[in-house]
């Protein structure tokens, strides 16, 4: 544990900023720049930069590897899931005004969301699982 | 001024460009096409593309640094001598040349930047931005567009990535269920 003393101090101290900025991202986007896409970039960077720093097995702890598979394809789930529902509301698919039966404009705030969210769940998990690719043939 | 600093920073990417052409170090490579990145987004926040250049940062000077340092650690930190004989090369030269006047000839005849009679201000674009943020309830135009004008392309894009990363795991994973 003794070798890369100040990259691992340093990264541990970094992490949680990283990961919280990522959240950040996500939410705001609505408001200002970013999105799903950025934040996910994000996200996963918090990962690899922990990866890089403590090795992926540490990491893994964290981050088991059935949720990364389980993130990749969740995030398009999510985002074809709320095409779905909008349809079973009498909408269009991806018509997320008739999410809210009271205010299309809360409606298509609510689909927004949960949309960018499916996005942001995606792109971490692919970019993180094809790091943790990259790390696990680098142990042999 | 804002136009002069563009061009600077474009001159800029034009020198590193060039650097990296003649360097050999892979891991030097790796680490000027990320800063090439990052001047790349400066760029586009002068021009106003906040959202743009964020993904740029985050994608082009983040994401894939990191990925390409991922992958050199498998592979040699240098590369060899160019291969190939000169009459190769000299071909390879004049057709990336010619691409390249090609393009820079197809560009004089692009719409300046920020020209209202641009054919691409004429169709939607005006509605979106009168309209978006009313319809959404989002102030953010772009977030408006990607999400809901345009929420097919972006389910499409999604499961690009995804599409990309399973490829990438069914091709490269050796991770036994247990994380050994």
């Amino acid at each position: 544990m003794s070798e890369h003393l100040i990259v691992r101090v340093i990264v541990k101290l970094l992490v949680p900023f990283i990961l919280l900025f990522a959240l950040y991202v996500q939410m705001h986007g609505d408001y200002g720049p970013g999105g799903g896409f950025q934040a996910g970039v994000i996200f996963a960077t918090g990962f690899i930069v922990y990866s890089i720093a403590f090795g992926a097995r540490q990491t893994i702890r964290v981050l088991p590897l059935s949720v990364v598979t389980a993130m990749v394809s969740l995030g398009v789930v999510l985002y074809a899931l709320v095409g779905f529902v909008t349809v079973g509301a009498g909408g269009n698919f991806l018509d997320y005004g008739v999410l809210d039966s009271h205010d299309p404009v809360h409606g298509q705030h609510l689909g927004i969301l949960l949309i960018e969210l499916g996005v942001g769940i995606s792109v971490a998990g692919v970019l993180t699982a094809i790091f943790f690719t990259f790390a696990e043939r680098r142990q042999k | 001024m804002e136009k002069l600093h563009v061009v600077i920073l474009l001159m800029l990417m034009i020198s590193l460009a060039l650097t990296v052409v003649r360097l050999r170090s892979l891991l030097a490579i790796a680490i000027l096409s990320g800063v090439y990145s990052l001047i790349l987004a400066v760029a586009f926040t002068l021009l106003d593309a906040v959202d743009v250049a964020f993904t740029e940062a985050a994608v082009g000077a983040g994401i894939t640094l990191t990925l390409m340092l991922a992958a050199l650690s498998l592979t040699t930190r240098s590369s060899t001598k160019g291969s190939g004989s000169a009459a190769q090369r000299s071909v390879a030269i004049v057709v990336c040349l010619m691409t390249g006047a090609a393009l820079a000839y197809a560009s004089l005849e692009m719409p300046a930047v920020g020209d209202f009679a641009a054919p691409i201000h004429g169709h939607v674009a005006n509605r979106y931005i009168a309209e978006g943020p009313l319809m959404t309830g989002v102030p953010n135009i772009v977030t408006d567009i990607l999400a809901s004008y345009r929420g097919y392309d972006t389910l499409g894009e999604v499961t690009v990535i995804f599409t990309a990363g399973i490829a990438v795991m069914a091709l490269l994973w050796r991770w036994r269920s247990d994380g050994k």
